[in-house]
Protein backbone atom coordinates (compact mmCIF):
# COMPACT_ATOMS: atom_id res chain seq x y z
CA UNK A 1 0.00 0.00 0.00
CA UNK A 2 1.41 2.79 -0.84
CA UNK A 3 1.37 6.82 0.47
CA UNK A 4 2.42 9.90 -0.46
CA UNK A 5 2.19 12.76 1.59
CA UNK A 6 2.84 16.82 0.97
CA UNK A 7 3.02 19.80 3.47
CA UNK A 8 4.11 17.93 6.63
CA UNK A 9 7.52 17.34 8.22
CA UNK A 10 9.66 15.87 11.31
CA UNK A 11 10.62 18.71 13.13
CA UNK A 12 12.65 16.61 16.42
CA UNK A 13 13.86 13.43 17.68
CA UNK A 14 14.55 12.73 21.07
CA UNK A 15 16.15 9.32 21.60
CA UNK A 16 15.41 7.97 25.26
CA UNK A 17 17.92 5.28 26.54
CA UNK A 18 18.48 3.17 29.47
CA UNK A 19 21.99 4.08 31.21
CA UNK A 20 22.72 0.37 32.05
CA UNK A 21 25.15 -1.52 29.19
CA UNK A 22 25.76 -5.82 29.11
CA UNK A 23 28.27 -6.74 27.15
CA UNK A 24 28.24 -9.37 24.89
CA UNK A 25 31.06 -11.06 27.02
CA UNK A 26 29.00 -11.39 30.37
CA UNK A 27 26.31 -12.94 28.80
CA UNK A 28 27.78 -15.68 26.86
CA UNK A 29 27.79 -18.40 29.39
CA UNK A 30 24.19 -19.24 29.25
CA UNK A 31 24.67 -19.97 25.73
CA UNK A 32 25.08 -23.58 24.32
CA UNK A 33 27.45 -22.27 21.82
CA UNK A 34 31.27 -22.80 23.15
CA UNK A 35 33.36 -19.76 24.11
CA UNK A 36 34.90 -19.98 20.71
CA UNK A 37 31.91 -19.96 18.80
CA UNK A 38 30.14 -17.48 20.74
CA UNK A 39 32.87 -14.96 19.86
CA UNK A 40 32.24 -16.11 16.00
CA UNK A 41 28.64 -15.01 16.53
CA UNK A 42 29.87 -11.72 18.08
CA UNK A 43 31.78 -11.16 15.16
CA UNK A 44 29.13 -12.28 12.71
CA UNK A 45 26.40 -10.27 13.88
CA UNK A 46 27.84 -7.10 15.33
CA UNK A 47 26.75 -7.70 18.62
CA UNK A 48 29.38 -5.97 21.63
CA UNK A 49 26.65 -4.49 24.19
CA UNK A 50 23.24 -3.71 24.27
CA UNK A 51 21.59 -1.48 26.56
CA UNK A 52 18.86 -2.92 29.07
CA UNK A 53 16.14 -1.15 31.79
CA UNK A 54 16.45 -1.73 35.13
CA UNK A 55 13.75 -3.91 36.82
CA UNK A 56 10.48 -2.23 37.25
CA UNK A 57 11.12 0.59 34.40
CA UNK A 58 8.21 0.16 31.87
CA UNK A 59 8.10 2.24 28.12
CA UNK A 60 6.01 4.23 29.52
CA UNK A 61 8.94 5.83 32.12
CA UNK A 62 11.18 5.93 29.31
CA UNK A 63 8.61 8.74 27.63
CA UNK A 64 7.61 10.52 30.41
CA UNK A 65 11.38 10.95 30.95
CA UNK A 66 11.77 12.11 27.46
CA UNK A 67 8.89 14.64 27.14
CA UNK A 68 9.44 16.13 30.69
CA UNK A 69 13.22 16.50 28.81
CA UNK A 70 11.32 18.39 25.88
CA UNK A 71 9.03 20.60 28.57
CA UNK A 72 11.99 21.74 30.54
CA UNK A 73 13.97 22.51 27.57
CA UNK A 74 11.32 24.42 25.40
CA UNK A 75 11.63 22.09 22.87
CA UNK A 76 7.85 21.47 23.01
CA UNK A 77 4.88 23.01 24.53
CA UNK A 78 2.30 20.92 26.34
CA UNK A 79 -0.64 23.35 24.68
CA UNK A 80 0.43 22.34 20.91
CA UNK A 81 0.31 18.66 21.25
CA UNK A 82 -3.04 18.00 19.26
CA UNK A 83 -2.07 13.84 19.20
CA UNK A 84 -0.16 11.49 21.29
CA UNK A 85 0.50 8.27 19.54
CA UNK A 86 2.32 5.60 21.66
CA UNK A 87 4.09 2.52 19.37
CA UNK A 88 5.18 -0.45 21.51
CA UNK A 89 4.38 -4.00 22.26
CA UNK A 90 5.10 -3.65 26.00
CA UNK A 91 2.32 -1.44 27.22
CA UNK A 92 1.90 -0.73 31.17
CA UNK A 93 -1.56 -2.33 31.25
CA UNK A 94 -4.42 -4.56 28.90
CA UNK A 95 -6.50 -1.45 29.97
CA UNK A 96 -5.93 1.68 29.92
CA UNK A 97 -4.40 3.17 26.74
CA UNK A 98 -0.65 4.22 28.07
CA UNK A 99 -1.09 7.00 25.56
CA UNK A 100 -3.90 8.10 27.89
CA UNK A 101 -1.87 7.09 30.75
CA UNK A 102 1.26 9.86 29.68
CA UNK A 103 -1.59 12.70 28.72
CA UNK A 104 -3.31 12.14 32.50
CA UNK A 105 0.21 12.20 33.52
CA UNK A 106 0.91 15.49 31.92
CA UNK A 107 -2.10 17.10 32.09
CA UNK A 108 -2.43 17.53 28.30
CA UNK A 109 -5.76 19.13 26.86
CA UNK A 110 -8.79 16.70 26.06
CA UNK A 111 -8.14 17.65 22.72
CA UNK A 112 -5.77 15.78 22.61
CA UNK A 113 -5.92 12.58 20.86
CA UNK A 114 -4.35 9.35 22.29
CA UNK A 115 -3.89 6.26 20.72
CA UNK A 116 -1.94 3.07 21.30
CA UNK A 117 -0.53 1.12 18.17
CA UNK A 118 0.88 -2.70 18.84
CA UNK A 119 3.78 -2.83 16.31
CA UNK A 120 7.65 -3.34 16.33
CA UNK A 121 10.05 -3.65 14.42
CA UNK A 122 8.35 -1.07 11.81
CA UNK A 123 7.12 0.48 14.43
CA UNK A 124 8.68 3.79 13.77
CA UNK A 125 7.73 4.03 9.58
CA UNK A 126 3.71 2.79 11.04
CA UNK A 127 3.74 5.90 13.64
CA UNK A 128 5.32 8.14 10.93
CA UNK A 129 2.60 7.36 8.25
CA UNK A 130 -0.05 7.47 11.00
CA UNK A 131 1.33 11.08 12.18
CA UNK A 132 0.89 12.39 8.71
CA UNK A 133 -2.53 10.71 8.18
CA UNK A 134 -3.54 12.52 11.30
CA UNK A 135 -2.46 15.57 10.26
CA UNK A 136 -4.18 16.03 6.92
CA UNK A 137 -7.15 17.29 10.13
CA UNK A 138 -7.51 20.55 10.11
CA UNK A 139 -7.49 20.04 14.23
CA UNK A 140 -4.18 18.84 14.48
CA UNK A 141 -1.11 20.66 13.46
CA UNK A 142 1.55 18.87 15.93
CA UNK A 143 2.15 15.04 16.71
CA UNK A 144 4.26 13.36 19.16
CA UNK A 145 4.91 10.17 17.78
CA UNK A 146 6.49 8.17 21.05
CA UNK A 147 8.57 4.59 20.08
CA UNK A 148 8.71 2.83 22.95
CA UNK A 149 9.78 -1.22 23.90
CA UNK A 150 11.02 -2.77 27.30
CA UNK A 151 10.79 -6.40 25.99
CA UNK A 152 14.10 -7.69 27.78
CA UNK A 153 11.96 -9.17 30.83
CA UNK A 154 10.51 -11.09 28.30
CA UNK A 155 13.81 -12.93 26.41
CA UNK A 156 14.96 -15.72 27.85
CA UNK A 157 18.95 -15.78 29.45
CA UNK A 158 19.95 -18.57 27.76
CA UNK A 159 18.11 -17.66 24.16
CA UNK A 160 21.17 -16.70 22.27
CA UNK A 161 18.38 -16.17 19.10
CA UNK A 162 17.50 -12.89 21.01
CA UNK A 163 19.54 -12.20 23.93
CA UNK A 164 22.43 -11.22 22.51
CA UNK A 165 20.45 -8.37 20.29
CA UNK A 166 17.65 -7.02 22.38
CA UNK A 167 17.51 -3.32 23.43
CA UNK A 168 15.65 -1.27 25.84
CA UNK A 169 14.60 2.43 24.49
CA UNK A 170 12.22 5.03 23.50
CA UNK A 171 11.95 7.67 20.91
CA UNK A 172 10.20 10.88 20.11
CA UNK A 173 9.08 12.10 17.09
CA UNK A 174 7.31 16.05 16.73
CA UNK A 175 5.96 15.64 13.43
CA UNK A 176 3.98 18.76 12.01
CA UNK A 177 2.32 20.49 9.23
CA UNK A 178 4.78 22.96 7.31
CA UNK A 179 4.73 25.00 4.19
CA UNK A 180 7.70 22.77 2.70
CA UNK A 181 6.64 21.63 -0.56
CA UNK A 182 8.68 18.23 -0.50
CA UNK A 183 6.86 15.08 -0.79
CA UNK A 184 7.43 12.10 1.44
CA UNK A 185 6.54 8.72 0.08
CA UNK A 186 5.71 5.95 1.99
CA UNK A 187 4.68 1.97 2.22
CA UNK A 188 3.17 -0.84 4.08
CA UNK A 189 2.58 -4.10 3.76
CA UNK A 190 1.59 -6.96 6.15
CA UNK A 191 1.20 -10.57 6.23
CA UNK A 192 -0.70 -12.00 8.49
CA UNK A 193 -0.02 -15.71 7.57
CA UNK A 194 3.47 -15.29 9.14
CA UNK A 195 2.19 -13.63 12.51
CA UNK A 196 3.94 -16.53 14.84
CA UNK A 197 7.52 -16.08 13.37
CA UNK A 198 8.10 -13.70 16.17
CA UNK A 199 5.53 -14.05 19.27
CA UNK A 200 5.76 -13.74 22.83
CA UNK A 201 3.28 -17.04 23.15
CA UNK A 202 1.83 -17.31 26.90
CA UNK A 203 0.02 -14.17 28.70
CA UNK A 204 -2.33 -12.51 26.46
CA UNK A 205 -5.91 -13.66 26.71
CA UNK A 206 -5.67 -16.64 24.66
CA UNK A 207 -3.04 -18.46 26.58
CA UNK A 208 -2.45 -16.69 30.12
CA UNK A 209 0.56 -16.73 32.35
CA UNK A 210 0.60 -19.62 34.33
CA UNK A 211 2.91 -21.47 36.51
CA UNK A 212 3.21 -24.22 33.71
CA UNK A 213 3.52 -22.17 31.14
CA UNK A 214 7.15 -20.58 33.13
CA UNK A 215 8.58 -23.69 32.60
CA UNK A 216 11.63 -23.40 30.59
CA UNK A 217 11.70 -26.15 27.56
CA UNK A 218 15.03 -26.53 25.28
CA UNK A 219 14.28 -26.10 21.57
CA UNK A 220 16.04 -28.14 18.76
CA UNK A 221 19.18 -26.41 19.04
CA UNK A 222 20.05 -25.75 22.47
CA UNK A 223 18.50 -22.58 23.74
CA UNK A 224 16.17 -22.41 26.84
CA UNK A 225 12.75 -20.23 26.96
CA UNK A 226 9.70 -20.96 28.30
CA UNK A 227 6.26 -20.12 27.01
CA UNK A 228 6.74 -16.45 28.86
CA UNK A 229 9.22 -15.58 26.64
CA UNK A 230 9.95 -13.84 23.60
CA UNK A 231 10.50 -16.52 20.67
CA UNK A 232 12.03 -15.95 17.57
CA UNK A 233 12.01 -18.13 14.22
CA UNK A 234 15.56 -16.59 13.12
CA UNK A 235 15.86 -18.72 9.54
CA UNK A 236 12.00 -17.25 8.54
CA UNK A 237 12.55 -14.06 10.01
CA UNK A 238 15.69 -13.47 7.80
CA UNK A 239 14.40 -15.15 4.51
CA UNK A 240 11.10 -12.95 4.68
CA UNK A 241 13.62 -9.47 5.33
CA UNK A 242 15.86 -10.59 2.24
CA UNK A 243 12.84 -11.98 0.31
CA UNK A 244 10.49 -8.66 0.93
CA UNK A 245 12.39 -5.34 1.65
CA UNK A 246 14.41 -4.94 -1.23
CA UNK A 247 11.76 -4.79 -3.71
CA UNK A 248 10.04 -2.98 -1.42
CA UNK A 249 12.67 -0.30 -1.22
CA UNK A 250 13.11 -0.52 -5.19
CA UNK A 251 8.81 0.33 -5.05
CA UNK A 252 9.60 3.02 -3.12
CA UNK A 253 12.41 4.71 -4.90
CA UNK A 254 10.03 3.84 -8.62
CA UNK A 255 7.48 5.73 -6.68
CA UNK A 256 9.50 9.03 -6.00
CA UNK A 257 11.14 8.77 -9.25
CA UNK A 258 14.18 8.57 -7.86
CA UNK A 259 17.36 6.21 -8.22
CA UNK A 260 19.17 4.72 -5.26
CA UNK A 261 21.87 7.65 -4.99
CA UNK A 262 19.06 10.20 -4.30
CA UNK A 263 19.30 9.00 -0.47
CA UNK A 264 22.01 10.13 1.33
CA UNK A 265 21.44 7.68 4.21
CA UNK A 266 19.30 4.17 4.26
CA UNK A 267 18.66 4.25 8.34
CA UNK A 268 16.91 0.46 8.56
CA UNK A 269 15.86 -1.51 11.48
CA UNK A 270 18.65 -3.31 13.26
CA UNK A 271 18.37 -6.58 13.71
CA UNK A 272 22.05 -7.90 13.03
CA UNK A 273 24.74 -6.39 10.55
CA UNK A 274 24.86 -9.78 8.64
CA UNK A 275 21.44 -9.03 7.58
CA UNK A 276 21.98 -5.72 6.95
CA UNK A 277 24.93 -5.35 5.17
CA UNK A 278 22.99 -8.42 2.88
CA UNK A 279 20.63 -5.98 2.22
CA UNK A 280 22.63 -3.63 1.34
CA UNK A 281 24.69 -5.54 -1.07
CA UNK A 282 21.40 -6.36 -2.54
CA UNK A 283 20.37 -3.15 -3.02
CA UNK A 284 24.03 -2.04 -4.47
CA UNK A 285 24.01 0.45 -1.27
CA UNK A 286 27.52 1.24 0.47
CA UNK A 287 27.64 -0.27 3.53
CA UNK A 288 28.45 3.09 5.02
CA UNK A 289 25.32 4.35 3.70
CA UNK A 290 23.07 1.97 6.15
CA UNK A 291 24.78 1.86 9.18
CA UNK A 292 24.54 -1.02 11.43
CA UNK A 293 26.54 0.65 14.41
CA UNK A 294 22.98 0.42 16.79
CA UNK A 295 22.61 -3.24 17.50
CA UNK A 296 25.94 -3.46 18.03
CA UNK A 297 26.36 -0.35 20.44
CA UNK A 298 23.16 -0.56 22.10
CA UNK A 299 21.21 -3.24 21.02
CA UNK A 300 17.75 -4.02 18.97
CA UNK A 301 14.81 -2.13 20.33
CA UNK A 302 12.16 -3.02 18.08
CA UNK A 303 10.65 0.48 16.40
CA UNK A 304 13.00 2.55 18.24
CA UNK A 305 16.11 1.22 16.34
CA UNK A 306 15.42 3.71 13.20
CA UNK A 307 15.27 6.99 15.41
CA UNK A 308 17.82 5.86 16.95
CA UNK A 309 20.16 5.24 14.06
CA UNK A 310 19.19 8.44 12.85
CA UNK A 311 20.21 10.25 16.31
CA UNK A 312 23.18 8.54 16.98
CA UNK A 313 24.74 9.24 13.02
CA UNK A 314 23.31 11.96 12.14
CA UNK A 315 23.32 14.00 15.26
CA UNK A 316 23.26 18.11 14.55
CA UNK A 317 23.94 17.16 10.88
CA UNK A 318 20.36 17.91 10.19
CA UNK A 319 19.91 20.25 12.65
CA UNK A 320 22.25 22.50 10.93
CA UNK A 321 21.49 21.17 7.63
CA UNK A 322 19.39 18.43 5.89
CA UNK A 323 19.91 14.87 4.81
CA UNK A 324 17.84 12.40 2.53
CA UNK A 325 16.47 9.36 4.09
CA UNK A 326 15.18 6.26 2.94
CA UNK A 327 14.15 4.45 6.40
CA UNK A 328 12.92 0.97 6.69
CA UNK A 329 11.49 -1.41 9.35
CA UNK A 330 10.57 -5.29 9.07
CA UNK A 331 9.22 -7.65 11.70
CA UNK A 332 6.68 -8.60 13.43
CA UNK A 333 3.48 -9.04 12.02
CA UNK A 334 4.38 -9.89 9.60
CA UNK A 335 5.11 -6.02 8.77
CA UNK A 336 7.18 -4.06 6.48
CA UNK A 337 7.38 -0.45 5.87
CA UNK A 338 9.28 2.54 4.38
CA UNK A 339 9.87 6.18 4.23
CA UNK A 340 11.17 8.47 2.21
CA UNK A 341 11.87 11.56 3.62
CA UNK A 342 14.63 14.66 3.60
CA UNK A 343 14.97 15.86 6.99
CA UNK A 344 15.96 19.42 7.57
CA UNK A 345 16.94 21.95 10.04
CA UNK A 346 15.14 19.71 12.97
CA UNK A 347 15.22 22.09 16.42
CA UNK A 348 16.78 19.33 17.63
CA UNK A 349 18.02 15.19 17.12
CA UNK A 350 19.82 13.98 20.17
CA UNK A 351 20.37 11.08 22.28
CA UNK A 352 19.41 11.15 26.38
CA UNK A 353 20.17 8.54 29.17
CA UNK A 354 17.53 7.71 31.57
CA UNK B 1 36.39 -24.19 -5.49
CA UNK B 2 35.75 -27.29 -4.11
CA UNK B 3 38.70 -28.10 -2.14
CA UNK B 4 38.07 -24.74 -0.92
CA UNK B 5 35.01 -25.18 0.41
CA UNK B 6 36.17 -28.05 1.87
CA UNK B 7 38.97 -26.54 3.78
CA UNK B 8 36.18 -23.77 5.04
CA UNK B 9 33.72 -26.17 6.17
CA UNK B 10 37.23 -28.10 8.17
CA UNK B 11 37.87 -24.88 9.72
CA UNK B 12 34.07 -23.83 10.40
CA UNK B 13 33.71 -27.60 12.04
CA UNK B 14 37.00 -29.53 12.34
CA UNK B 15 35.36 -32.58 14.13
CA UNK B 16 33.07 -33.30 11.33
CA UNK B 17 34.51 -35.13 7.54
CA UNK B 18 33.06 -33.20 4.99
CA UNK B 19 34.55 -35.36 2.08
CA UNK B 20 31.76 -37.73 3.19
CA UNK B 21 29.06 -38.32 0.64
CA UNK B 22 26.26 -37.04 3.75
CA UNK B 23 23.46 -34.15 4.23
CA UNK B 24 25.45 -31.79 6.13
CA UNK B 25 22.09 -30.43 7.56
CA UNK B 26 20.02 -33.04 7.86
CA UNK B 27 23.11 -34.84 9.54
CA UNK B 28 23.59 -31.88 11.67
CA UNK B 29 26.99 -31.45 10.31
CA UNK B 30 25.84 -27.63 9.98
CA UNK B 31 23.29 -25.49 12.25
CA UNK B 32 21.81 -22.14 11.16
CA UNK B 33 24.71 -20.12 12.75
CA UNK B 34 27.20 -22.23 10.91
CA UNK B 35 25.37 -21.31 7.28
CA UNK B 36 25.84 -17.76 8.22
CA UNK B 37 29.98 -18.29 9.38
CA UNK B 38 30.33 -20.17 6.14
CA UNK B 39 28.47 -17.43 4.42
CA UNK B 40 30.82 -14.36 5.60
CA UNK B 41 33.52 -16.92 4.92
CA UNK B 42 32.70 -17.95 1.31
CA UNK B 43 32.03 -13.99 0.77
CA UNK B 44 35.23 -13.06 1.32
CA UNK B 45 37.28 -16.16 -0.21
CA UNK B 46 35.57 -15.64 -3.34
CA UNK B 47 35.09 -11.85 -3.12
CA UNK B 48 31.21 -12.11 -3.72
CA UNK B 49 28.29 -11.02 -2.11
CA UNK B 50 25.97 -14.40 -1.59
CA UNK B 51 22.60 -13.52 -2.39
CA UNK B 52 20.50 -13.00 0.76
CA UNK B 53 17.52 -14.94 -0.46
CA UNK B 54 19.90 -18.04 -1.68
CA UNK B 55 20.84 -18.41 1.85
CA UNK B 56 18.25 -21.40 2.63
CA UNK B 57 19.85 -24.63 4.22
CA UNK B 58 19.38 -26.62 1.12
CA UNK B 59 22.14 -24.60 -0.41
CA UNK B 60 24.66 -25.47 1.63
CA UNK B 61 23.61 -29.30 2.52
CA UNK B 62 26.61 -30.93 0.40
CA UNK B 63 29.44 -29.43 -1.50
CA UNK B 64 27.78 -30.06 -4.73
CA UNK B 65 24.95 -27.68 -3.40
CA UNK B 66 27.67 -25.01 -2.66
CA UNK B 67 29.50 -25.37 -5.75
CA UNK B 68 25.86 -24.31 -7.41
CA UNK B 69 25.63 -21.78 -5.44
CA UNK B 70 29.06 -20.12 -5.79
CA UNK B 71 28.41 -20.26 -9.70
CA UNK B 72 24.82 -18.79 -9.61
CA UNK B 73 26.67 -15.72 -7.52
CA UNK B 74 29.29 -15.57 -10.00
CA UNK B 75 32.08 -17.65 -9.24
CA UNK B 76 33.80 -19.82 -12.11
Amino acid sequence: MDFVFKNKRISGILTILPKKTVKFEDEMANYSFSPAKCMKLKLAMGYKEHRIAEPGQCSSDFCKFGLQYMFDNNLIKKEDIDALLFVSQSADYYMPPTSNIIQGHFGLKHDCLCLDINQGCAGFEIGLIQSFMLLEQPAINKVVLMNADVLSPKVSDQDRNSKPLIGDAASITIVEKSNDDTTIYANIKMDGTGAFALNIPAGGFRMPSTAETAIMEQDAVGNFRSKNNLVMQGDDVFNFVQREVPPMIEHLLKQADVDKDWADWYMFHQPNKFMLHKLADKLGVPHEKMPANIVENFGNASGVTVPTCISYNLGDVIVNGSSKLCLAGFGVGLTWSSVLVEMSHLMFNQIVEF
Amino acid sequence: MKQKIINILADLRPEFDFNEDVNFIEDGMLDSFDIISLVSDLDSTFGISIDGVDILPENFSSIAAIENLLKKNGVK
